[in-house]
């Protein structure tokens, strides 16, 4: 039974994650009331509610927090200004004039016409499919996360002998989750000559339990018909093939992948949202507006944060601007393109658009150490900082003054990264 | 006993190598690090690690509860707390920072809900 005159809405935000709760209390918070959340699952909180581990919140609460606990201090806070999220919804369409239609079992298919859509719908991650792993099709390959949900939500173990491909945060967190329920992780196998994971994950999760981390490593073969009985693994070279002569064969009846993460953008596509290809989400400028007028992106489906701290100041940052723009006052003056080097491999925002300050967030394309990041127009430095190590795995910000966004003639600048000699 | 470990108390990561005698307890020598606050950490790393443990408990009559310690246990304790936890049921009705284990194994920390059950 669809509805066929749609309702209206000042503000539609899509997802109940940190992210998008953070942009509704913030938006709240700069006056605006008819706000309506919508979540396909059945609790706010996003993927943080099967992250039970510690490590969220020191930025934001000064204190070390769990996913869970993270997540209930903003649900509190959407709580206590009565927010509406609709649960067990799911967006199945926007459209570039805004009108959002969605599904639930009491109401159907119902569409509402949206002032303003604020995209929070986090990231999915990447797949066996899209890793092309010759062998055999068995049961036991699951995504890290997967695996995650299975353990801490349903209280179900994946397999008791594991090997994990891929050494971003949640396969060093499974690592430790899984050796600690009774499992043996054999080895986490590594294909770049780094981790991409924290420090701090390489140190809790994988030395206290003596899990081997074998950097370039990966698995080139999966054994086994109905389960998978083992993997065979192997040593890379420097162009990442395999080399014949380091094949080993370990026995395992899981493997887990945890090969990254792919902000969710189907609907974005809908509503003709440019994509960035870096971050495989939305170009937005600093306000977090994308190229559709009147939707705004924040947290993991915008570009993969590794701090759920950081994906909440975004979604502040798109929850604020989202009132500007309702009420007319989102002053855009310009539109500066912010390019970037290579070894800068992307920044949100990609445009800056007013003459405020602004934070870059980026992220580099490999391990730097003694380098200066620096923005210029032309051959003209902006600003130069000093970083002494620089890694994929993290987020790093600049922030460009005022003054300076002033002093910009043309329409780009660059970001760029220049190791010590 | 030497052990190379890296600094995680901020981003730049020092490799910090520490000499030590086990049964003295007693740090012998100390290389790498680049302030106070990692030879510290390097310190107790070496001589009395300790960790927050986060887990799982079964709520009476189904479902799972995320708790977690309130302070750091000593990290060899680990398995022991996680068999003390596996054994132990959450009521039906906790909240949020509720302790369902208290003073766990005499460690002085409680193990509390970290969510409503
Ligand atoms: C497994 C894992 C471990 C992590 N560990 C840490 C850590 O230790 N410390 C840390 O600080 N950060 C960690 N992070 C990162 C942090 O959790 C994320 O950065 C943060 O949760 C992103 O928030 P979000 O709101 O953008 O997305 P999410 O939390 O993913 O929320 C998105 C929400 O949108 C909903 N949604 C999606 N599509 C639709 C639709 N069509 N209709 C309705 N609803 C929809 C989803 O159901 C979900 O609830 C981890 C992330 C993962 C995936
Ligand atoms: S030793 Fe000091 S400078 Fe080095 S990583 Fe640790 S805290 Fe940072």
């Amino acid at each position: 039974m669809s509805d066929i005159t749609a309702s209206k809405r000042a503000l539609v935000i899509i997802g109940a994650g940190p992210a998008g709760m953070s942009a509704a209390v913030a938006a709240y918070d700069h006056g605006i009331r008819d706000i309506l959340i919508i979540e396909r699952d059945n609790a706010p909180g996003g993927i943080l509610r099967q992250c039970i581990h510690n490590g969220f919140g020191l930025h934001t609460f000064k204190e070390e927090l769990t996913g869970p606990e993270f997540a209930y201090r903003f649900e509190e806070q959407v709580r206590e200004r009565g927010i509406e999220i609709k649960l067990n919804t799911m967006v199945l369409d926007i459209t570039p004039d805004r009108m959002v239609t969605a599904i639930n079992e009491k109401e159907g298919v119902f569409t509402i016409e949206a002032g303003a859509i604020i995209l929070a719908m986090g990231c999915r991650e990447r797949s066996k499919g899209a890793l092309n792993i010759p062998g055999t099709r068995p049961a036991g390959v699951f995504t890290a996360g997967t695996a995650q949900k299975y353990v801490n939500m349903q209280g179900y173990m994946p397999g008791k002998e594991v090997v994990i491909l891929g050494s971003g945060d949640i396969g060093l967190i499974m690592a430790r989750r899984m050796t600690l329920e009774g499992a043996v992780v054999k080895a986490v196998c590594e294909i770049m000559p780094y981790s991409n994971g924290l420090t701090r994950n390489i140190e809790q999760c994988l030395n206290d339990f003596n899990i081997p981390p074998l950097l370039s490593h990966t698995v080139v073969k999966l054994h086994g018909r109905e389960r998978l009985t083992g993997v065979t693994i192997a040593e890379v070279d420097a162009q990442r093939r395999p080399i014949e002569s380091t094949k080993k064969f370990i026995q395992c009846d899981t493997l887990l992948l945890s090969v990254g993460l792919i902000p969710e953008n189907e609907l974005s596509k809908s509503a003709d949202v440019v994509l960035d290809r870096m971050t495989g989400g939305a170009e937005v400028d600093e306000f977090r507006q994308t190229s559709t007028e009147g939707i705004f992106a924040c947290g993991n489906v915008l570009h993969v944060h590794d701090l759920a701290d950081f994906a909440a100041d975004e979604g502040a940052i798109a929850g604020r601007a989202v009132v500007d723009y309702l009420t007319g006052n989102l002053k855009q003056q310009k539109r500066i393109r912010v390019l970037t080097d290579g070894r800068v491999r992307y920044t949100v925002p990609q445009y800056i658009t007013s003459g405020k300050d602004v934070t870059l967030y980026y992220r580099v394309s490999n391990i730097f150490r003694n380098a200066t990041v620096g923005i210029y127009e032309g051959e003209r430095k902006l600003l130069e900082r000093r970083k002494i190590k620089l890694a994929p795995g993290e987020m790093e910000t600049i922030t460009l003054p005022a003054s300076l966004i002033a002093s910009i003639v043309g329409d780009t600048i660059r970001i760029g990264l220049e190791e010590d000699k | 006993m030497k052990r190379k470990l890296i600094c995680i108390v901020c981003p730049k990561g020092c490799e910090i190598s520490v000499e030590y005698d086990e049964t003295t307890k007693e740090v012998l020598n100390m290389t790498g690090h680049a302030c106070r606050r990692g030879e510290e950490y390097a310190r107790a790393e070496c001589i009395a690690p300790k960790r927050t443990l986060t887990t799982t408990v079964r709520i009476k009559g189904g479902g799972l509860l995320p708790v977690r310690t309130d302070k750091p246990i000593p990290r060899e304790l680990m398995f022991e707390c996680m068999k003390v936890i596996n054994r132990a049921e959450a009521p039906k009705d906790a909240k949020i920072g509720d302790v369902i284990i208290p003073n766990i194994l005499g460690t002085g920390s409680n193990i509390i809900a970290s969510a409503n059950a």
